[in-house]
């Protein structure tokens, strides 16, 4: 009966018209959301289906003719495959080859001299034919006619199709299928191990009054500032072949499963330590009141009250762990020895043996423990949260002597461990000539002399580390901004917190190796990126784009959800109230980022040893590639290195944070 | 299809009373809001809202929690796009506007006030990209902290200062730039309750002087009453009534609105006439409710309604509605006493009045004392028990 009823019953809902605001918003976030696309989703599709990519030579498509002694063609012109069935040359798996397959035509002719008279004809059965003579590509169904000589390089080329060919090829081969086991074996030993020390650990900070607290606190999270390669390097020096404490392994070897385990606990310890601690603060004081009362031994409250209220934190911790074992590549590349682990045998297949489609397949296979566990870690934190939301009234320790010297003996004991093999990569870098001469000397940070690019390599980190942090942290911290502030277009949302979730589940050596081949493809306009710096940027950027954007989203969160519209009623743009507001407000949480940023690009080795170049080598990689080539004390020199960049930056970032915050943070004081 | 125009301040049988209040001044219509309706989901919670605000009224969005007057107010604001319908501003159409192109202030239950910017810095936000000068800004913001009564806190923070301050900056930030609209989402819940009645009375007094329209949301019935030109009740996403504060109150148009707003008596009863009722074993005499014999009906009375006199008072006994009964609790509640009232034999339960402590003394009240009550029959309000909608009056 008037406007508006008409309009309710044709059913159509309005559409807001966009502001400025939004649309620069929208416009922003999907900049950002193709980034993301472009440096992660592609690359790994590229990387996906280069896993099913088969190259195979097929026989039916070549047909020979050879000739009498004086080159008159009698016979009749046979395929290579009849060829093949008659002499059994070739079987069905040696067809099977990759996309530099070559197969010579005379490997069908047993009997074949290139000084006999006879000549050769070949033709293709069909148009895929394709074979080399000599360097120049052939194909077509005329028939070519060669001296022996020349027929002597002919090369049969591969047919390129998709398939499981790959794939079935890896399950039947046990040396590449047998690294599942070995991975999933040391994951879990390694993560059981971790788990169990650092929940000691933690116990011991929040639940006991033993002294030294803060100390235990900042040894824990030392193994953070070192590549994961560095306890390796330290392992080798006290238990390799020419190592101090050789006798205590009784004959076991330290390369392989026992180095990469204890190697494994140590990088890891922080992760599940901090994980651990977040849960057992949050359990409530009130619960163990009320045991106490109820008269409930120790022991009794420890399995009823602790663990079940630090269980998502337990199951969160494992799962982490699991994933940083499972798809870390430094560590067993050190110390492995013969003991194969999925994460470098994709670099085996990639550096090694130049088998692509063979890397992307274990990339393949890797990527299924790593989602799993990304999963399980997702959905427990969901749980975490909505504890922490409910928190009540923390608990407070009393002092009791025993206990509380129990404690400082079991934290100081895994101190010693931390410190320990920090301090032994030290030791050895600075003396001469382990274990036989000890005195002290600083040649082996003579880096320049030695393979990995020299000082120019630590150089070049520092630079990749500062552009990662302040790159990344605008990125991210925008990027979280838009998705969090932008109003409807909750597809368009949704999908990007998706992509923004992806990066931690995608391990680093997946990550490098999508990298090659999307970016190292000549028809990617992209392809200009590859060797550069920018690249080794996006890359570590993206890895680690994850808990960024977590820890960005969390502070943003904790804004009043009105700012936005208040900046709109007083027709002031998003951009002003983000510089003069909310950044400044958020200023801990974005330091926090980049401090991450900057100190995971120093220490990443797994995604972006595929990606440096002659002049963007990187420290981390460094210390691999000296260590690969047996300047083992260099290496560690170096490892060193990063560890007092990465130590400094941190206590930059403390004074940073500190300062920053007395002045622009003043209104937080009452 | 039924729809009503809420407009006026003077509907049918309120123009008497409603008379004492402005609205009676032919004011233009300053914001036109036609046929609103708003979904989430499957779940609607405006349905089909109409209503017009004058230039310069206060309104007040009252209504239990969850009944939409948030979600109308930021429809208004283009916070929250409505489904459908339309919404006209000094003859604009803004219904799909996005916020910052139209024109309003807003303040927020919880203020938003930046925690990082100092209070001046707080109200000039919004003053500064718009040509103003430095010194013009630092004018204006001296002003408006006048204005509001905070005159030297501008260089604090807002946590420095108590709750009822930071309203007041808050305040102060939304009409900064002077805007034509002023949107107020429950500003005085987070207060306690002398702040809140102080400012209340800060706030009317600033609106009036600035002229500006204004639609405040609010729970608080007294807050309403207190301070509205017009008071729109809502209930489930529809508007029950739009009137006054004293035709709200003492013609409240459906059974939800009398129960919302002030405390009532309630009795079961059936009409006996057009403007008679029919109670457990009387007759009594109500307003014209226009319902058909024999229809049950909710009688409805206000406890200050129910008249006090001598017991035995007979006087126009045949046309009034008088009851003789007794007194089976008192309660001094300051201002006046509340009487429950036994043997008034209208229906089950005890009757509530509320006396005037003179009453009470001139009376010699007391329990257990024996009186005859009045009750006013045009005060005695019925609404039919089958449909909410239909009203008395
Ligand atoms: N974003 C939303 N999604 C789904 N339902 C919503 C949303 N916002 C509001 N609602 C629902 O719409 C109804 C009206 O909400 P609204 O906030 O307008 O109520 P209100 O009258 O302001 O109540 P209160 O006095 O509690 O603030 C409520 O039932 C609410 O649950
Ligand atoms: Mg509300």
């Amino acid at each position: 009966m008037t406007r508006a009823a008409e309009r309710v019953s044709s059913g159509r809902p309005l559409r807001a018209r966009l502001g400025r605001d939004d649309i620069i918003m929208r416009g922003y976030m999907t900049v950002i959301a193709v980034y993301l696309v472009v440096a992660l989703a592609l690359p790994l599709w590229a990387m996906m289906s280069k896993s099913f990519s088969t190259y195979r030579f097929d026989l039916r498509l070549y047909e020979f003719q050879v000739s009498d002694e004086a080159g008159a063609f009698h016979a009749p012109p046979v395929t290579a495959h009849e060829l093949n069935q008659r002499l059994r040359i070739a079987s069905s798996a040696d067809l099977a080859t990759n996309a530099d397959g070559r197969l010579p035509a005379t490997s069908f002719f047993p009997d074949f001299s290139f000084r006999s008279p006879v000549k050769y004809r070949i033709r293709g059965t069909s148009d895929d034919a394709v074979y080399l003579v000599g360097s120049d590509r052939t194909s077509g169904t005329q028939w070519v006619e060669l001296s022996s000589n020349e027929f002597r390089r002919v090369m049969l080329r591969p047919v390129a199709g998709r398939g499981l060919d790959n794939y079935s090829t890896y399950f039947s081969t046990p040396s590449l299928f047998h690294s599942i086991e070995n991975s999933l074996f040391i994951a879990f030993v390694s993560t059981v191990i971790t788990v169990t020390l650092a929940f000691g650990f933690a116990y011991a900070l929040s639940r006991s009054c033993m002294p030294l607290k803060p100390v235990f606190r900042l040894v824990a999270v030392l193994p953070i500032l070192v590549p994961s390669l560095l306890p390796g390097i330290a392992l080798v020096y006290l238990f390799g072949n020419q190592g101090m404490l050789k006798e205590l392994l009784l004959g076991h070897s330290i390369y392989g499963p026992i180095g990469i385990v204890i190697g494994s606990v140590f990088f890891t310890f922080p992760h599940a330590m901090i994980i651990i601690t977040t849960a057992l603060a949050i359990s409530d004081a009130r619960l163990y009141e009320a045991a106490v009362s109820l008269k409930a031994s120790k022991w009794k409250t420890f399995w009823t009250v602790t663990i079940p209220g630090a269980r998502y934190g337990l199951i969160s911790a494992a799962f982490v762990v699991f994933n940083l074992v499972i798809t870390d590549f430094g560590l067993p590349k050190v110390i492995g020895g013969q003991y194969n682990m999925l994460a470098v045998d994709i670099y085996k297949q990639v550096i090694g043996q130049q088998n692509f489609e063979m890397g992307a397949v274990v990339s393949v296979v890797l990527l299924v423990p790593a989602l799993i566990a990304f999963a399980v870690d997702r959905f427990v934190n969901k749980r975490q949260v909505a504890l922490l939301s409910a928190r009540s009234v923390p608990y407070a320790p009393q002092p009791s002597r025993r206990f509380d010297w129990l404690c400082f003996g079991y934290c100081a004991l895994i101190a010693v461990f931390l410190v320990g093999l920090v301090a032994v990569c030290q030791f050895a870098a600075l003396v001469k000539f382990w274990p036989y001469d000890l005195s002290l000397s600083l040649r082996n940070y003579a880096f320049d002399l030695m393979d990995g690019g020299g000082w120019d390599s630590y150089y070049n980190s520092i630079e990749m580390a500062l552009w990662t942090a302040v790159i990344g942290t605008f990125v991210v911290f925008t990027g979280a901004y838009m998705v969090e502030k932008t109003k409807g277009f909750d597809s368009g949302r949704s999908l990007f917190q998706l992509l923004a979730m992806l990066p931690m589940a995608i391990p680093g050596m997946v990550l490098g190796l999508a990298y090659i081949f999307f970016f190292n493809n000549p028809s990617n306009p992209l392809n200009a990126l590859y060797g550069t710096m920018a690249i080794l940027v996006i890359c570590t950027v993206t890895h680690f784009y994850t808990v960024s954007h977590l820890t960005a989203v969390t502070a943003l969160k904790q804004m009043d959800r009105e700012f936005e519209s208040v900046a709109a009623s007083l027709k002031q743009p998003f951009y002003k109230l983000l510089s003069r507001v909310t950044v400044p407000v958020c200023l801990p949480a974005v330091l926090d980022i980049s401090i991450y940023l900057f100190v995971n690009a120093m220490t990443t080795v797994s995604a972006v040893v595929f990606l440096y170049a002659p002049t963007t080598t990187l420290a981390s990689v460094a210390v691999l590639n000296m260590d690969d080539a047996g300047d083992i004390a260099p290496a560690a020199a170096m490892g060193m290195m990063i560890f007092y960049t990465n130590a400094g930056a941190r206590l930059v970032h403390a004074i940073l944070s500190r300062g920053v915050l007395a002045r622009t943070q003043a209104w937080r004081a009452r | 299809m039924h729809r009503h125009e809420h407009t006026a301040g003077r509907s049918a049988a309120g123009g008497a009373l409603a008379a004492a209040a402005r609205a009676d001044v032919p004011r233009p219509v300053y914001l036109r809001i036609d046929g609103l309706s708003k979904s989430f989901g499957s779940f609607q919670a405006l349905k089909d809202i109409s209503l017009t605000i004058h230039d310069g009224e206060f309104v007040c969005f009252l209504g239990p929690s969850g009944c939409g007057k948030t979600t109308l107010l930021r429809a208004i604001a283009g916070l929250d796009l409505q489904t459908s319908g339309t919404i006209e501003q000094a003859g604009r159409d803004i219904s799909t506007l996005p916020p910052a192109e139209r024109d309003f202030g807003i303040v927020f239950q919880s203020y938003a006030l930046f925690p990082n910017l100092t209070i001046e810095r707080n109200i000039a936000f919004g003053l500064e990209n718009a040509g103003r000068t430095r010194v013009e800004i630092a004018t204006r913001v001296a002003e408006l902290l006048e204005l509001v009564g905070l005159p030297d806190q501008g260089k604090k923070y807002p946590a420095h200062l108590s709750g009822g301050q930071q309203q007041r900056i808050a305040l102060a930030r939304a009409i900064a730039t002077a805007p034509g609209l002023l949107l107020l989402d429950e500003p005085l819940s987070a207060l306690d309750a002398r702040v809140r009645v102080h400012l209340r009375h800060e706030i009317k007094e600033l609106q009036r002087k600035l002229g500006v329209t204004t639609v405040m949301v609010t729970h608080d019935q007294e807050e309403a009453l207190s301070m509205a030109d017009r008071i729109v009740v809502m209930n489930h996403g529809v508007i029950e009534q739009v009137g006054t504060p004293t035709t709200i109150y003492r013609e409240p148009s459906t059974l939800f609105v009398a129960d919302f707003i002030g405390e009532t008596n309630q009795i079961a009863a059936r009409s006996a006439g057009a403007s008679s009722l029919a109670f457990a074993d009387k007759v009594l005499g109500s307003v014209a409710h226009g319902l058909a014999e024999g229809q049950p009906v909710t009688a409805v009375i206000r406890p200050e309604d129910v008249t006090p006199h001598a017991l035995g008072y007979r006087e126009g006994a045949d046309r009034r509605n008088l009851c003789d009964v007794t007194i089976a609790e008192m309660e001094f509640l300051g201002s006046f006493w509340r009487a429950r009232l036994a043997g008034a034999r209208l229906g089950q339960g005890p009757l509530v009045a509320d006396f005037s402590v003179n009453a009470v003394r001139r009376l010699d009240l007391h329990e257990g004392a024996a009186m005859t009550v009045e009750l006013p029959a045009e005060r005695l309000l019925a609404y039919s028990r089958n449909g909410a909608d239909d009203a008395s009056g």
